[in-house]
């Protein structure tokens, strides 16, 4: 089975470059959505708390508190309407998947920064 | 008649253009190598005989080896047989390669499925279950085998019992990619069998184009 995304490596969308991140990093997705025929760039900003999958089936979650409404979305890593990921910071956490912040409300949901 | 050899390397996703995954099975086919053409003044039926994957000369027995000796090749862990119009288009030691399918096309895969063991009716064949709860004693069991009158299970009455292991045919499952190179074919959807089983793709019988 090796590695199966070399066998696809030669597709536009894997051309991409995917930054370094990992659960308790901040990120801002550019994800392109079909709205009404028309195609457009949303930019969706909030704390990645997990990452799954491995080679092209990877993906991974970002949570970000809107309004007081927790809201999840879940990204393919090696979607073609994945546009950009951009890190805006990088956290220290100690666990793979932050599902304990759905519980936790202001201060108590902030991530320390990582060097 | 395209037909090639293969092994189930495993399943993945991939995207369409337009940004839709679908799940795609990735098969290591061939390259296959033509050991034996019947025709049918001497075998009566037109088809060639196909091996795939080399294996060293201790793991085939005697006769096979002789068999491979004839067709002046290396001893090879398959051998299947594909109907074809006119073998004599085809010589011994010719390699048939993924090449021959081309993405868009449809083909029909064949497996042995994975072994399931002795299994209930439920598994077997789709049958309904009984309340789980609220007193009832009477759970995954195969209810009525039939009328008083017979007095005997007639033949054919679907019973638990041992389920997979048998050959599964897939059929118009679309081509998504070829790699020559590498000898790769990437099928849409499942394949029957486990990773690393034998399959056999052919050009879909169903398909009309």
């Amino acid at each position: 089975m090796q590695d199966l995304k070399q066998i696809f490596a030669d597709e536009e969308h894997l051309q991409k470059e995917i930054p370094d991140f990992r659960p308790g990093d901040t990120v801002r997705v550019h994800f392109k959505v079909v709205e009404g025929g028309r195609e457009r760039t949303q930019v969706f900003e909030g704390v990645v708390i997990r990452r799954r999958g491995g080679g092209l089936d990877e993906t991974f979650t970002v949570r970000r508190v809107s309004y007081g409404v927790g809201v999840e979305r879940i990204f393919p890593l090696y979607s073609p309407r994945l546009e950009k990921i951009e890190v805006v910071r990088r956290g220290r956490v100690r666990r793979a998947r932050l599902y304990y912040l759905r519980e936790l409300r202001g201060k108590a949901a902030r991530i320390e920064e990582r060097r | 008649m395209k037909g090639i050899l293969g092994k189930k390397l495993g399943m993945t996703q991939y995207f369409t253009p337009a940004g839709e995954a679908m799940a795609v099975t990735v098969i290591k086919a061939g390259p296959c190598v033509v050991v034996q053409t019947k025709n049918r003044e001497k075998d009566g039926y037109e088809a060639i005989q196909v091996g795939f994957e080399e294996v060293p000369e201790h793991r085939v027995n005697k006769p096979l080896r002789g068999h491979f000796a004839r067709a002046g090749l290396k001893p090879l862990r398959y051998l299947r047989e594909f109907r074809v119009p006119d073998a004599s288009a085809y010589t011994v030691g010719q390699e048939i390669k993924v090449d021959i399918f081309s993405p868009g096309e449809k083909v029909d895969v064949t497996g042995i499925s994975k072994g399931k063991g002795f299994a209930g009716g439920i598994k077997r064949h789709g049958f309904s279950r009984g309340p789980m709860s609220h007193g009832s004693k009477y759970h995954r069991r195969p209810g009525s085998l039939g009328a008083k009158g017979p007095a005997r299970v007639f033949k054919g009455r679907k019973l638990p019992g041992h389920m997979g292991m048998e050959r599964v045919t897939v059929q118009n499952l679309e081509v998504v990619k070829v790699d020559p190179e590498r000898n790769l074919l990437v099928v849409k959807g499942a394949v029957p069998g486990p990773r690393g089983g034998l399959l056999i793709i052919r050009q879909a019988v169903k398909a009309t184009q």
